[in-house]
Order: C-alpha cells, then structure tokens, then sequence
C-alpha cells in the first residue's frame, strides 16, 4: 500500500520560501538585475510568492515571467503531445540574473528545456535554479542554487506540492512507493 | 483527452471537442509567432511534404511557416515540374514520398476526397489543405478562431456564409465546425451559386444580402471564382457587384456592426468593397495571422499521435 505523508506543511512551507528569497536576493548580490521566471504551472504561484517577498523586503518590483515548457520537451514521441500548453511571457532577459523558479526538481528534464527555451528569448548574464524540493533522482548534469528542502526518493516515490491558488491549500505532499 | 487521430481530413467527423482542442491548442502558438525567435523544437526532426496539386499562395505559405516554427523539415511539391504532369498517380507519388521516409503529407487537390483516399492508402499523416468542392478544413478552423477571439464564445453566435457557397470548400468546413460548436448559420448566394440541399446541413438560406446583414453578427465572404461568368452561373461580375456586394452602403443599414471575413484572395469590388474589405470591422488579416497558429496546432496534436499508449503514464514531476 502506498502511504502518504506530509513533508512540509503551509507554516514549513511558508518559512522554506522566506529563506529561498532572502538566499535568491544574496545569490544575485541584489535586487539591480534580477528576474524571476516560474515554469508552468505550480512554479508561477512559487515566482509569484517569491516575487512578493523579495518586492516587500527590498522595496522594488522585480520583473517576473512565466515559462511553459510543452514545446521544448524531448519526449513529444514518448507521451504524445499535451494539449495544454500553457502561457509564455517573459520579460526582457538580456544581461538579467534570471532565476527560474520550479516545485520539485526530479531528473532534469524540465529545466533542461527551460534552458533552451531561455536562450532563445535573449542572453542572461546568468542563470540560477530555484526549486522548493529536491527529491534527486537526476538524469541530466543539472543542479539547484536554491533549495527549499531536499529528500532523497526512489522512482516510486511520489512528491505533490500544493498551492493555495490553485488547490486550496499549501503543502507539499510525499507519496512512498511499495519497497 | 480528444485525441484528433491520424489525419485531418474535414471538420465533418470531428467531434465539438476535438474542435475546441484544436483551438485551444492554437491560442500558446499565437504567442510563439510572437518572440524574438519564432521557433520552438516540438518537431525537430519531423519530415513533412507540401504537396499542391492546385496553385496556393496563403494556404501553401502558412503551412510552410507552421511547419518551420516547428522546427520540421518541411519539401514543397507543385503538380507542374514534378512527375504528376508526367502522369504519376497520385498513390504513386506519395509512396515514393514516403519510401524516402517522411512522417506527414500536406495536400491540397483538385478532387473532392483526394486527401482522405491519401489517408487510407499511406502510414505518414495526412491533413487536407483543400480537396475540391469538399472540405478546407484548416480554413474553417482559423474562421472559427478568429470568431472567438472577437465575440468571446462560438455558441449562439450568427454567421452568414455570402457568396459561391457551391463550389465553397471554406463554407462547408465552416457550416460544419460552426455548427457544432451551437453557433447558427446561415448562406446567402445567388440560386445557382447555392448547392442543392444545402439546409439539410442545417444552415437557413437567406436570398437577399440585405437579408443576411440584417440577419447575422458575422459575414464570411467568399471569394467569387471568375471563372464562374464565363459558366454562366452568373451574369456579369458588375451585376454581381450591385445585388451581392458587401457595400458599406449595405453595412450601415445594418442594425449593428458586423464582422467581416473573407478566405482571400480577395475580388476588391465584385464580392467585397474595398472600404469595407480595409475597414474597422474587417478581420481578414488576422484571420491570416490565425492561420499559422492554426496549422501549428494541427501539426502538433498530430505529430504526436501515434505515441505508444504504454510510455504515457509519466507523471508531471520533473
């Protein structure tokens, strides 16, 4: 039987992002050049939250974006396509410190597209990963800059983050495979 | 999910929703023709051949830059220089195409059902760029966007299809799509320019294009075909003009402001006016626009389409 448990709840939740922006705005040695990019879709409500932190703690408003990644897949001929794709926009990100901003970072894949597809909007001065779970796992040479919290899971393991905005509550959820 | 299946051959046996998932999955590409760099790699790697049989700028071209910011290969073959006026069936042709490995057909034939008898006799995917008198279903599906994008919703809505509905594959893909979706149709045409039987499509025939401006919250205007005069299904074009025309004389008559349509290519001054055609309520040019985003959706959904049911599972974490 799987057994679901919670790995951390909306105060956990809460902290983990406090520190993430206080860590992001360090990171990038200020708020001058910096640009927060969320991946469709939980990481746009994780931006959005981060954006707001950063914005009341530094008195600035920092460009925010939101990335969809469908389009940059490598699996198309795997999973067939999804017919949700969901919003592109991005602000300008040429000699930005972008920081693109994900739910869980498993093997990858995701933020290896989302590089790609950084690229062909314009020409960051860098780019830094910020992810509210890391549960490994990795496929690719890929790591986090930012990390709310990290587990170390097998493949039948199972992490869902939840949004207020979206699913009524904030938690993030662990879901234990059968051994 | 609505899947489409393996080709796209007309409106007709599409269901509302694979109809609104092509739409829906036409409104991120909207955004893609956008960016700086107008390419994404969904189908890097895809091979797919344009093949004309019949002349096609709009239509050839729009397709030609769906299939590109794709990323796919994409070969454009036109009826005159190939092996077609040497007399190659057209099964011929496209198993040799397809002997050379490629992965989608893009057709546009003279005869009614050329890209369905394509569909079954061919493993590569098929979409039909208009056959005949049949169906342009790529065509109607950019109508049917451009429609939503203006009114907000398709249901309810009231189009009149105004002009040489007879020999109209746009006005058949767009009775059907438009149909389906709740919206109400009507066609306004000269008798011998409209096709017999045509209400048992549910459409309501309208005799007077003052009846149809009255009448309709839209006008998709045909492109009357010149050709038609010397047939005799009409009398002359100036005659045309002054009982069919959508004037603005016509328009400001009307109870409210209509949108105006039109597939192109235009007859400035038979079935439209120029003022009108380059007026405030006319949607002709993003119709173009639309088109790409359109086809883009179309490639995509079917591109995918023959992945093993088995791999699908994988979850959303990343």
């Amino acid at each position: 039987m799987p057994t679901r448990t919670q790995l951390l709840d909306d105060r956990a939740m809460s902290r983990a992002l406090v520190r993430m922006a206080s860590e992001i705005v360090e990171r990038c040695g200020g708020t001058d050049d910096l640009v927060l990019v969320g991946i469709q879709r939980r990481g746009v409500e994780l931006a959005d939250r981060l954006k707001r932190l950063i914005d009341a703690a530094e008195r600035v408003d920092i460009p925010s974006g939101k990335l969809d990644i469908t389009l940059y897949r490598d699996d198309l001929q795997m999973i067939g396509p999804r017919p949700v794709v969901g919003e592109t926009s991005l602000p300008d990100l040429d000699g930005r410190s972008v920081v693109i901003v994900d739910d869980v970072l498993y093997t990858g894949r995701t933020v290896r597209a989302a590089l790609d597809e950084v690229a062909d909007f314009g020409r960051p001065r860098r780019v830094l990963l910020c992810v509210l779970v890391d549960r490994g796992g990795r496929e690719l040479p890929i790591q986090a800059d930012v990390v709310g919290t990290a587990v170390s899971l097998t493949t039948r393991d199972r992490v869902d983050v939840l949004v207020s905005e979206l699913d009524g509550r904030d938690t993030v959820e662990l879901t234990r495979g059968d051994a | 999910m609505a899947a489409l299946g393996k080709d796209l051959v007309g409106l007709e046996h599409l269901s509302a929703d694979q109809i609104r998932l092509i739409l829906d999955t036409a409104e991120p590409f909207k955004e893609v023709s956008e960016r700086p760099i107008k390419k994404v790699p969904a189908l890097r790697g895809k091979t797919i051949v344009n093949l004309f049989f019949e002349a096609s700028t709009r239509t050839r071209i729009s397709f030609e830059f769906a299939e590109k910011r794709l990323s796919a290969d994409t070969v454009n073959v036109a009826a005159s220089g190939s092996s077609v006026s040497k007399g190659e069936t057209l099964v011929d042709t496209a198993k040799n195409l397809e002997a050379m490995r490629i992965d989608m057909v893009v057709i546009r034939h003279g005869s009614s059902g050329a890209a369905q008898f394509l569909g079954h006799r061919i493993a590569s995917n098929v979409i039909n760029a208009g056959d005949g008198k049949h169906e342009h279903p790529t065509q109607g599906l950019l109508d049917i966007l451009t429609l939503r994008d203006r009114f907000g919703r398709i249901a309810g809505l009231k189009v009149a299809i105004c002009g040489d509905v007879l020999h109209s594959r746009v006005a058949r893909s767009n009775i059907w799509g438009l149909t389906k979706l709740g919206a109400e149709v009507a066609v306004c045409g000269p008798p011998t320019l409209l096709p017999r039987g045509i209400a048992s499509l549910g459409v309501t025939i309208l005799p007077r294009i003052e009846d149809a401006i009255a009448w309709a919250d839209a006008l998709n205007v045909l492109r009357l075909q010149l050709e038609r005069m010397q047939t005799g299904f009409i009398p002359s074009l100036r005659e045309y003009n002054r009982v069919f025309g959508v004037t603005r004389e016509r328009l400001a008559r009307a109870p409210k402001d209509l949108l105006i349509l039109h597939p192109g290519p235009m007859n400035r001054g038979v079935e439209i006016d120029s003022d009108v055609a380059d007026g405030e309520h006319s949607v002709i040019l993003p119709q173009v626009t639309n088109g790409v985003a359109v086809r883009m959706a179309v490639l995509y959904l079917l591109a995918g389409g023959r992945a093993a049911p088995a791999q699908a599972a994988r979850g959303d974490e990343a």
